[in-house]
């Protein structure tokens, strides 16, 4: 079947196989290059095996949950959506969320998700204890930072390239409510939206929203808005009767796919504008539910399609703070500059980062959205080069066109990784396009 | 309601609970807060399944031994039930190979029972306690396969044709009693029995969608449902081809 990423680019021919025991996913390892996939979150091949897919769906039970840690036992393909079903109402909530809930735990895993506290949590692996890992000789192992450290710490982050995630152990922490109070600062530009992240790294949440066609003085015009987990007493009297029932919020869903010159330089500018005005009325203190602050586009289903049929890939780069205000000032004129609309710019401070293989670094993060189209592949190779150039390095869930190349020169890691996967003999018993792409 | 009351809710037998549609049909009745007994042969393999669903709904889910051919044991088996569920839904049924079955006539009867004898038989029981009782309801899972017999399935397609009718008597004969029969007419469903077939898109049901459609028939009280509403326009056409075009046609 065709098989794709959420971006929607590049679509494979690809044979996908939904395994309904242990033992049916050990058969598929048998046949090598299989790679596991999920939710089919990543915006590229990150999951995605011509030969071999093994889509991790019915592997989709709770397994336990201790009242005391807040540790749940869960399968590899239990959604982040149902955790959060399940055990908000009980007053928990993950440690950890990307930007979407419809992604799985091993998902989460592989790709080493961070979410808009990084700046103090670090990323998802620091919440996951264990992982049961079936490796190329279809033995079960128990991975964690006690037992099988390396292959645990390979595993974190490793893409699916170290086995096949079964089920694992992560950490849900406390929450009194539902709600978040979010606090929306506006930024004149860049330099102001650093100047607010630095400030406020006591925040438990930040994020940046950034209106990448603003130029010259107002070039990196933002909005920063920081969240904290509210408590009871913040809520009003009719919040309060269930603090964790934030309501449901209407889904909608986008029919078909738009035209792709529907994003264009002046409907981005129109909706930036918009989105910035209307960021500017809620300046100060407002109390957001759960799901508006932390997964504002899954209210949206199918947001994928508003990029027209040829899809969207999606840039994302870390780089290291020292190098961060003027690397950042070099990618945003790069795109103001192209004029190539960008609804989703997205800039976020990130903390320290362990890790062999994963993506974060102490620093900024930038993300931005582009439909597929010879031009914005143009400008995502100078995007590329900027990024090289200052340091900085790529988010593999997000990538579906980046060369070997350069990922080599972004990551010494690599070399790494690699090395380990031979030594292991993980390759090519494991291999997603991605992986064959950029000679992992 | 009151805050702080607590609504009980009845609980919800599925039978041949280790089916796609069954698990589905669990869930979400888990999911309203319905209590769930499981039954299947081999139940204890069910185990992780009770997890879940406790975990997620925390609604207490049990298991229990049943196997829809043995129908000897099915007045035990409702005896031996703890609490009489006020909703039953059977999911039990069984394909076959049409091939097979027009060769080995062992086979053919499997797939009849399995399909007709073993469902009627489990119901038949069933009804006479909600109709003592005087409430309940009864879903049946059956075929659109059994609106009209082709020659590609007519096996399955007569003993789920066997079963509607038993289903729509049913509902006839406990209508005055309190006790309410839906049959569902699935059409295509992505389930582990059609994983092989290449079926078109369009026309599939995800196993949820049945699930959801059975729901809701049985909060409304609905009679006959299609979880798709072009399979009902599909049928209507296939019922309505004269019997000398229809045996002609390749279909």
């Amino acid at each position: 079947m065709k098989l794709s990423g959420w971006g929607r680019y590049p679509i494979h021919e690809a044979q996908v196989f939904a395994p309904r025991s242990e033992a049916a996913i050990v058969e598929r390892i048998r046949m090598g290059g299989l790679i596991a996939r999920g939710n089919g979150r990543a915006y590229g091949d990150s999951a995605i095996s011509r030969q071999n897919t093994v889509h991790m769906r019915r592997f989709n039970r709770m397994i336990a949950f201790d009242q005391a840690s807040g540790q749940l036992v869960a399968e590899a393909g239990v959604l982040l959506a149902d955790i959060i079903q399940a055990f908000l109402p009980r007053g928990w909530f993950p440690a950890v969320t990307p930007g979407t809930k419809f992604v799985t735990v091993g998902g989460m895993i592989a790709a080493d998700v961070h979410g808009k506290n990084h700046h103090r949590d670090g990323s998802f692996g620091n919440f996951v204890d264990w992982v049961d890992l079936i490796g190329a000789n279809g033995a079960v192992q128990r991975c964690s930072r006690q037992e099988n450290t390396d292959l645990f710490e390979w595993t974190v982050g490793g893409m699916g390239l170290t086995g096949v995630i079964l089920r694992a152990a992560i950490r849900l922490r406390p929450v009194e409510t539902a709600w978040i109070k979010q606090t929306t600062l506006p930024a004149a530009n860049l330099d102001a939206a650093i100047d607010l992240f630095e400030q406020h790294q006591d925040a438990t949440y930040s994020v940046g929203w950034v209106d990448c066609l603003s130029q010259g003085e107002r070039l990196g015009k933002s909005l920063v808005m920081l969240g904290e987990h509210s408590n009871l007493d913040d809520l009003n009297e009719r919040q309060r009767k269930n603090g964790f029932d934030a309501g449901q919020k209407r889904v909608k869903t986008v029919p078909f796919d738009f035209p792709s010159r529907l994003l264009n330089r002046v409907t981005v500018r129109a909706f930036n504008a918009l989105y910035y005005r209307n960021g500017l009325r809620k300046q100060g203190d407002q109390l957001v539910d759960w799901d508006s602050y932390f997964y504002p586009l899954d209210a949206i289903l199918g947001w994928n399609r508003i990029y027209g049929r040829k899809g969207f890939a999606q840039f994302q780069c870390a780089l290291p703070l020292e190098r961060s205000r003027t690397g950042l000032h070099e990618l945003l004129t790069a795109v103001s500059n192209a004029g190539a609309g960008s609804f989703l710019a997205v800039l976020k401070r990130f903390g320290e980062q362990q890790g062999r293989f994963s993506f974060p670094m102490q620093g900024y993060t930038l993300a931005l959205d582009f439909p597929i189209s010879t031009r914005t592949l143009d400008l995502m190779n100078r995007l590329d080069q900027i990024t090289l150039a200052h340091g900085g390095r790529f988010y593999l869930a997000k990538d579906s066109r980046m060369t070997a190349e350069t990922l080599r020169a972004s990551d010494d890691r690599a070399g790494k990784f690699v090395q380990m996967r031979d030594d292991a003999a993980l390759r090519p018993a494991f291999q997603s396009t991605q992986s064959e792409r950029l000679g992992l | 309601m009151s805050k702080g009351a607590v609504l009980i809710k009845g609980a919800v037998l599925i039978l041949g609970a280790r089916s796609d549609i069954a698990q589905a049909v669990a869930h979400r009745f888990a999911a309203l807060g319905h209590p769930i007994q499981l039954a299947a042969r081999d139940s204890a393999s069910l185990d992780a399944d009770k997890a879940d669903m406790e975990l997620r709904y925390r609604v207490q889910v049990t298991l229990h031994e049943f196997d829809a051919l043995a129908t000897e044991t099915h007045a035990d088996f409702v005896d031996g039930l703890q609490t009489l569920p006020t909703c039953a839904v059977c999911a039990v049924g069984y394909m076959g190979d049409q091939g097979e079955s027009e060769r080995d006539i062992d086979a053919a009867i499997r797939v009849m029972r399995s399909n007709f004898e073993g469902p009627a038989s489990i119901f038949a029981h069933l009804a006479n306690k909600f109709a003592q009782r005087g409430s309940g309801t009864l879903v049946g899972i059956s075929s659109v396969a059994g609106e009209r017999g082709r020659a590609t399935n007519y096996m399955y397609g007569s003993a789920k044709a066997g079963f509607t009718a038993f289903l729509s008597g049913l509902r006839n004969r406990l209508a005055k009693q309190g006790v309410h029969v839906v049959t569902v007419l699935p059409g295509f469903v992505a389930t582990q029995m059609t994983e092989e077939m290449d079926l078109p898109t369009r026309l599939t049901a995800q196993p949820e969608d049945v699930a959801q459609a059975i729901a809701t028939a049985v909060a409304k009280r609905r009679n006959v449902i299609y979880v798709r509403p072009i399979w009902q326009l599909i049928m209507l056409i296939i019922r309505t081809i004269p019997e000398p075009v229809f045996k002609v046609m390749k279909i």
